[in-house]
């Protein structure tokens, strides 16, 4: 037999994934960015998920796209391209923030945190190195991309303080510090909503930043979890997942696919005060017209729930896991909407999904109806709009 | 003698198409092919014994997805097994793969250019929007802008419509589109060279010009349009060959009540009155029919079966004056083992797909530079396929076909064709693709060189042209293949056309036979 081309050659693993890999009794995996990651450890990510709210979680982040924005101009650059003030942002300071294109429409959302005076780094979903070469035109900054050069952790829940040797860490702030006698930059982020941190750190002590993590997390039961854990952490958060809740600028076919910041809740981002920054006339204009849609959460009743199944003989069905379809919202006979991810709340009991809505609907406690399937027949079950994040731990900010 | 209501002109694929819409509608139909099996250029023979070649044209990517349905290809045969991946090996032992999958292709790109990895999918994007901006136009009798009929403005008005429908920017993508070269369209969105080349090769396909010459891009867009019907996976081998879609559609046409009659080659158009009556056969048979549809090509067509004298004079210059200039041979190997490639040694996915040897735009556009003096390049371009990797029946277990696309081989090359030539241009393509593949040479147990003169003189098509005609903008949509006279119909009443020397062209599309019967059924 002649050599067939070898399978494992065509994803890419992490740093972290001989540790990883022996940990995944599920055998269950999902791309990310084109590597493999894992969906859950355990058979089930129930217990993953407890931890990130009771103990602590670990999860391998590593896929994300991360950029070193460097030199005199690196503020200047980065200030043009996202919707918040970037040249505000202090030393050791990190924002959450949406870029946008001309017309105002997202193509991505992540972090930019400054590491010193003229070096940034900024965090990505999707493949950013084109768009920040194209509007460095002319700026003395070098762009470096490093998403496979820098491993990432996160490390989330309430033990996570106590484990990374109770750090002095505002919330988005970051440091650098050691973890097992590597160096590491620890930023006090993350995509659940609760007390966390993401560690960031070179590749080739990926391992022993690991086994030393497990060693100092194992007497707080710190429990490494995957993306199924992460999915209901993150929709508790009310935190939006590109792809999923949203469709990047670049990727829409269609100019009603494109989603502005206003219409996805993220108008607290969009800083009119600053001079210049790709779609801010765009931004400018529906800022003062007001947005079409708007990114909500919404309650599913209960009882409603609970009748729509009683109708069939059966009890109350959840999800097992959070789900991301577009679901149909009602508001009468008028759709007023889509949620595009939900899913049970094991914290909250409550079953929560977020929302695009058009904005006549958007007010909190408007009563509509969603669309369930109980059956194999559509149904639908009375829901609510409710503040975001639907969960939102003092010690989050503590 | 029977009476039948159209004669179809040669049993190619358009005109078998044709012929099958026509029986569907309940025309009485007679399909005459001169040689001794259907399909035109569209055809699978067993050239040696127990291998089986898509002789000419060899893979699937245009067939129209309303064709299929309509005249229901799978359950009549046609079984399209999907192209992968293209390779396009470098000189330096290099490669560059283009995947199906997303992730692996952006990691293979991204191994050249992140830039390049980035811009890829923005690219297909784009492409994608273009593609469906032009692709009304390709189901549609183009509407001629000079005419002053209401017909004619209520289609310029559709038309327009859909042009101010796509906004600013597609609208200006489009026209750079129409306008650039290939190469230099490409220049704008990467900088890897064998991307570059291997994307604008499919602007040169067939036609006598090079990736730098202005108006290629469009071709670009004109091939890309098979990838565009994502379910319908119209892009791939047809298992059996391409033999295998013209007998899937031959049977279509035959299962509505079509009669097809092989080794009947029509010698002229029967005309009296200024109108067509039937057709002559070589050897004097004389066949009636209401209406005449020529799959032939224009030349072919008007020039040789209708004649001069039955038409006007600016009509006839017309015809005189388009282009034809074929520009590609097919080298048909038979294998005793598969290639190995040294950049990708063994027997991986990248055999299952396309192979591209077109590793920068200077090697195409030094390639094209011979061709244009009347030279066979002597470092062609070549697009190859090994259909017997995923089609068993293709060749005997373990051993393989190999397809090689070849240009430029120019139909008017110095000193005009001979066998020594021939053979002269078989060994060049062995010898460039020995140079990435070493094992080839040894490994031929067979070989089928065929120069444009060739494809002339065995399928008829003019000038060894593939696309019945240059696919260049002057030949395109209401200009194709003559002004005023590009909706099927002509000069000569109850004479129509059907080849890809109309409007939208060539490639395995069947789109001309379509919009043909259509026209004639007066459902267009």
């Amino acid at each position: 037999m002649r050599r067939l081309a070898s399978a494992s050659s065509l994803l890419k693993t992490t740093p972290f994934h001989e540790r990883t890999a022996a940990l995944c009794a599920s055998h269950a995996w999902r791309r990310w960015a084109g590597y493999i990651v894992a969906s859950s450890y355990e058979l089930s990510h129930e217990r993953e998920y407890h931890a990130i709210r009771g103990s602590a979680a670990l999860f391998d982040v590593s896929p994300l796209y991360k950029y070193l924005v460097r030199g005199k101009d690196a503020a200047r650059l980065l200030d043009h391209v996202v919707t918040r003030n970037i040249q505000e942002l202090k030393i050791g300071q990190v924002a959450y923030t949406p870029w946008c294109d001309a017309a105002g429409k997202v193509l991505d959302d992540g972090t930019v945190a400054r590491l010193d005076e003229t070096t940034f780094r900024m965090t990505a979903a999707e493949p950013n190195l084109r768009w920040l070469h194209d509007n460095a035109v002319g700026l003395d900054v070098a762009i470096e991309d490093v998403s496979e050069s820098i491993a990432a952790l996160s490390l989330q829940g309430p033990a996570s303080r106590a484990i990374l040797g109770d750090p002095q860490l505002k919330y988005f702030r970051l440091t650098q510090g050691s973890i097992g006698g590597i160096p590491v930059t620890i930023s006090r982020t993350g995509y659940t909503g609760d007390l966390g941190f993401e560690i960031w750190l070179v590749k080739d002590r990926a391992l022993p930043v690991w086994d030393a993590l497990i060693e100092a997390g194992t007497p707080h039961s710190i429990v490494p979890a995957g993306m199924l854990a992460l999915d209901v952490a993150r929709i508790e958060a009310g935190l939006m997942l590109i792809d999923v809740d949203y469709v990047p600028a670049r990727k829409a076919l269609i100019e009603s696919q494109t989603s502005s910041p206003y219409e996805l809740d993220l108008g607290w981002t969009v800083n009119l005060k600053k001079e210049r920054f790709v779609g801010r006339e765009a931004l400018a204009a529906e800022a003062s017209r007001g947005p079409q849609w708007q990114f909500v959460g919404i309650e599913i009743e209960w009882q409603s729930l609970e009748r729509l199944y009683a109708e069939v003989g059966l009890a109350t069905r959840l999800p097992a896991t959070a789900w991301r379809t577009s679901v149909p919202i009602y508001a009468g006979n008028e759709q007023a909407g889509y949620a595009t991810s939900g899913g049970w709340s094991p914290l909250l009991k409550k079953y929560i999904a977020l929302a695009h809505l058009r904005s006549s609907w958007t007010a909190p406690g408007t009563k509509l109806e969603i669309e369930i399937t109980v059956e194999h027949r559509r149904r639908r079950a009375a829901a609510r709009v409710v503040k975001k994040p639907f969960f939102d731990p003092e010690r989050k900010r503590a | 003698m029977r009476n039948y209501d159209v004669i179809v002109i040669g049993g190619g694929h358009n005109g078998l198409v044709c012929a099958a819409y026509l029986a569907r509608a309940g025309r009485k139909v007679l399909v005459l092919e001169r040689r001794e099996r259907v399909g035109g250029a569209a055809v699978t023979e067993e050239v040696f014994p127990g291998f089986r070649f898509s002789v000419f044209s060899y893979v699937v990517s245009l067939l129209r997805p309303e064709i299929i349905r309509d005249l229901e290809l799978p359950r009549h045969g046609l079984h399209i097994l999907p192209l992968e991946s293209t390779l396009t090996p470098l000189e330096n032992n290099g490669y560059l793969a283009q995947w199906n999958d997303h992730d692996q292709n952006r990691r293979e790109l991204a191994r050249h250019s992140l830039r390049d990895a980035e811009a890829y999918d923005e690219f297909g994007l784009m492409l994608h929007q273009m593609a469906r901006a032009v692709k009304p136009l390709l189901a549609m009798a183009p509407p001629d802008p000079t005419s002053l009929s209401l017909r004619e403005l209520f289609g310029m008005k559709r038309l327009a419509e859909h042009f101010q429908g796509l906004g600013a920017k597609r609208f200006n993508t489009l026209t750079k589109l129409l306008t650039m070269s290939s190469a230099d369209f490409l220049d704008e969105w990467f900088e890897t060279e064998a991307l570059k080349a291997t994307k604008s090769a499919s602007g040169i396909i067939g036609t006598l010009l090079g990736p730098r010459s202005p108006g290629t891009a469009y071709v670009l867009l004109h091939h890309y349009m098979g990838e565009l019907d994502g379910v319908f996976r119209a892009w791939g081998f047809a298992k059996g060959g391409n033999g295998a879609v013209s007998a899937a559609i031959a049977s279509a046409a035959q299962a509505a009540g079509a009669e097809i009659r092989c080794s009947a080659a029509v010698e002229s158009v029967l005309i009296s009155h200024g109108r067509a009556k039937g057709v002559v056969l070589e050897g004097g048979e004389e066949i009636r029919a209401k209406l005449v549809v020529s799959g032939a090509d224009p030349r072919r067509t008007f020039l040789q079966l209708v004649g001069e004298k039955h038409l006007p004079e600016a009509f006839v210059e017309s015809i005189r004056r388009f282009r034809f200039r074929g520009a590609s041979a097919k080298v048909n190997l038979a294998l005793g083992e598969a290639p190995d490639f040294t950049c990708l040694p063994g027997r991986g996915a990248h055999l299952r797909g396309a192979i591209s040897i077109s590793p920068s735009v200077a090697y195409l556009e030094r390639a094209y530079d011979e061709a244009k003096y009347g030279e066979v390049s002597r470092r062609p371009y070549m697009d190859i396929v090994i259909p017997s990797m995923l089609d068993p029946s293709m060749a005997p277990p373990g051993k393989h076909v190999m397809s090689i696309f070849v240009q430029y081989a120019p139909y008017h090359v110095n000193g005009g064709w001979t066998d020594a030539r021939r053979e002269a241009l078989g060994d060049t393509v062995v010898d460039t693709l020995s140079q990435y593949a070493p094992n080839l040479k040894p490994a031929i147990l067979h070989r089928q060189v065929i120069t444009p003169a060739d494809i002339e003189r065995i399928v008829g098509l003019t000038e060894g042209n593939i696309f019945q005609g240059e696919l260049s903008l002057q030949q395109m949509f209401f200009l194709r293949p003559v002004p005023a006279w590009a909706k099927y119909r002509t000069p000569l009443a109850g004479l129509y056309q059907c080849g890809a020397g109309t409007h939208p062209g060539g490639g395995v599309m069947g789109a001309s036979g379509r919009n043909a019967a259509l026209q004639i059924l007066g459902t267009a």
